[in-house]
């Protein structure tokens, strides 16, 4: 054909490629240099008594995060997590306290199997209800999902006048064990949170999915162009209700996690957690106009969020500095990454 | 190859007598419209005559108040864009075409990924579909793209293009509809995509290019078919007519009959 003098393929660079092209590395590498820095400063930081502590604080909101990621890579938000994390944690408690009075109890583990999928079913069934409004309503999420936040808070009150609840008959114990326990470790590793493993196997099958199945590539086409994915036929209505119902029950998750490590389910629960969990999962790169958002990145901006916190408690600053230094971070990981992509063209 | 003479007898895509209405707008009017295997008919007229409406009434995504349309000699009924693939048409939109962030073989698959187990849950097969995305570019001459694992935002305009109809003729398509592949190209890269196009004619396919570029058309296209306000007023053969006639008739100062 002789064609010639056409544009190629640009050449890119490896840090231009993949994961070290990505936010994501960026606040993995702004971490490392943290951690460092306060090993250097403080000793009590990276004894295991502490790295445990920090495993399990950032779990509580990490599971959420994974599922908000979700969202936001499919260019949508979910405000409601935080509520929705109370209104499961509300329902599991009333759940086994109902099947106690009603001295229903099977077997060994009923109460506990069947109070934790009724929080779930709950979360699932705010999940649906997200996904129909923005799905099949066309409603915008953030202000599907504002009054989603405000509806369940609200019934979150009603539910038990306002009192909050707590776990209770045959299986108490066996719930506090499943969701709060620590797993000993030999010497010198620390233990390990229980909630730290559901983290890590649920971040495993996230990556699974959204790498290695359709449905993941789906998720990614939404964010990146919802009318070609829909007239390429990709069915765009189902995946994003199936990715706000994931959010809202990995929410759920997270609340009965926090629950059972509190030994109860106040009303207030998890109040205002959305803005820590969306916050972490921008820093960790995912992109609130879609498209662009990973399992990983999702939990290295828990963790950075965990450690800042952490680290001004070990260093005696006041912890009401948290919230100020995480938005600083928000807007310096979108900058830094803005200035990285302006490179990159 | 394509002066009339060799070409199959009988046309891959009829449409008679197609009219559309939508409200007070009478988009379509008794419109006839024929493709035959390995031709490129240009589609032009102006704005608002109402080519992308008989675009769309192909595609699958308008349904025709009247007329009929017979493909590969049956009548058929199109009634979304689904069974318009399945008959074996393909429309490449101008810019609702590709997502950028995922790659090239991810954006020809997108939709009909191949993988292995249950239909949305099972593994990707990459490696099969980058293979698959590589021969399809290679059979279709597309040789600026030789990494199909780069983003498509990495892509240039006539390289995305190229993608977007490689895309749709992967799928054993015999009719390929394009919304004005050009338009926001420059001369190389148009030139890319016209050399596709002839590509895609000379494997048989039959092609609707839309066009408001005469040159464009009267350099890839076989025969010309104008539309005037929802209505076909004339069908040249290149090699028969010039551009002044073509403008004539698209301006309505010439009221050749088809
Ligand atoms: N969905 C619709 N609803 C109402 N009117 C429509 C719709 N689609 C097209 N029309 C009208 O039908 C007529 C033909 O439009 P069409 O888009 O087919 O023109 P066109 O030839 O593609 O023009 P252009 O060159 O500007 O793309 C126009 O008057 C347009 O306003
Ligand atoms: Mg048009």
């Amino acid at each position: 054909m002789g064609v010639q003098g056409f544009s190629n393929v640009r050449e890119t660079r490896f840090w231009q490629r993949g994961f070290l092209a990505s936010q994501s590395a960026y606040v993995l590498g702004a971490l490392v240099v943290l951690i460092v820095v306060m090993a250097l400063s403080s000793p009590n930081f990276l004894t295991e008594r502490n790295i445990s502590n920090v495993m399990q604080n950032f779990s509580f909101i990490a599971i959420a995060t994974l599922g908000t990621t979700l969202v936001i890579i499919t260019a949508g938000i979910d405000l409601s997590v935080g509520s929705t994390m109370a209104l499961t944690a509300t329902a599991t408690s009333l759940a086994m306290r109902w099947l106690n009075d009603a001295g229903f109890y099977p077997f060994p583990g009923s109460a506990f199997i069947l109070s934790v999928a009724a929080g779930l079913a709950t979360a699932g069934i705010i999940g649906l209800a997200n996904g129909f409004a923005v799905a099949k309503l066309k409603l915008a999420p953030f202000v599907t999902t504002l009054g989603t936040l405000s509806i369940v808070r609200g019934l979150t009150y009603v539910a038990t006048q306002g009192r909050g609840t707590s776990p209770d008959g045959p299986d108490k114990g066996l719930f506090l064990a499943v969701t709060s326990a620590r797993i000993p470790m030999p010497e010198g590793i620390p233990n390990l949170p229980v909630a730290f493993i559901y983290l890590i196997a649920l971040a495993l099958v996230m990556w699974v999915a959204l790498n290695h199945t359709a449905w993941g590539k789906h998720v990614y086409a939404i964010g990146g162009n919802e009318a070609a994915a829909r007239l390429t036929g990709v069915n765009v209505d189902r995946v994003k209700i199936g990715v706000y119902v994931l959010c809202s029950v990995s929410a759920g998750l997270n609340g009965i996690i926090i629950s059972g490590w509190l030994g109860s389910a106040p009303a207030n629960l998890a109040n205002a957690y959305e803005l820590t969990i969306i916050a972490a999962a921008v820093i960790g790169g995912a992109n609130l106009f879609g498209g662009v958002g990973t399992a990983a990145g999702a939990i290295i901006g828990c963790i950075l969020i965990e450690v800042i916190r952490n680290g001004l408690v070990l260093a005696r600053v006041d912890p009401y500095w948290q919230q100020t230094l995480v938005g600083c971070i928000i807007v310096a990981a979108v900058f830094v990454d803005r200035l990285r992509s302006g490179r990159t063209g | 190859m394509n002066d009339g003479s060799g070409l199959a007898a009988a046309p891959v895509l009829a449409l008679s007598g197609i009219s559309k209405r939508f409200g007070a707008v009478q988009a379509l009017t008794d419109v006839d419209f024929e493709v035959f295997p390995g031709e490129v008919v240009a589609l032009t007229g102006d704005n608002g005559a109402g080519k992308s409406t008989l675009i769309k009434v192909i595609a699958g995504t308008h349904a025709p108040d009247a007329g009929t349309i017979r493909f590969d000699g049956a009548e058929v009924s199109i009634n979304s864009p689904r069974q318009a693939a399945a008959l074996g048409i393909e429309t490449v939109y101008q810019d609702l075409a590709l997502c950028d962030n995922l790659d090239v073989a991810a954006n020809m698959f997108l939709g009909r990924e191949t993988v292995k187990g249950p239909a949305l849950l099972g593994r990707l097969s990459d490696l099969d579909m980058e293979r698959r995305a590589l021969e399809v570019l290679k059979r279709l001459n597309v040789t600026t793209i030789r990494n199909v694992r780069s983003p498509v935002a990495m892509l240039s305009g006539g390289q995305r293009q190229s993608v977007a109809i490689s895309r749709a003729v992967m799928w054993n398509s015999k009719v390929v509809l394009l919304d004005e592949p050009t338009a926001a190209l420059g001369v190389a890269q148009t030139h890319e995509v016209l050399e596709l196009i002839k590509e895609l004619r000379a494997q048989g396919l039959g092609v609707v290019l839309i066009s408001h570029n005469l040159h464009d058309v009267f350099e890839v296209a076989d025969r010309i078919a104008v539309l005037r306000l929802g209505r076909n007023v004339a069908t040249f053969r290149r090699d028969e007519t010039t551009p002044e006639e073509v403008v004539a008739a698209i301006t309505g100062v010439l009221e050749t009959t088809k």
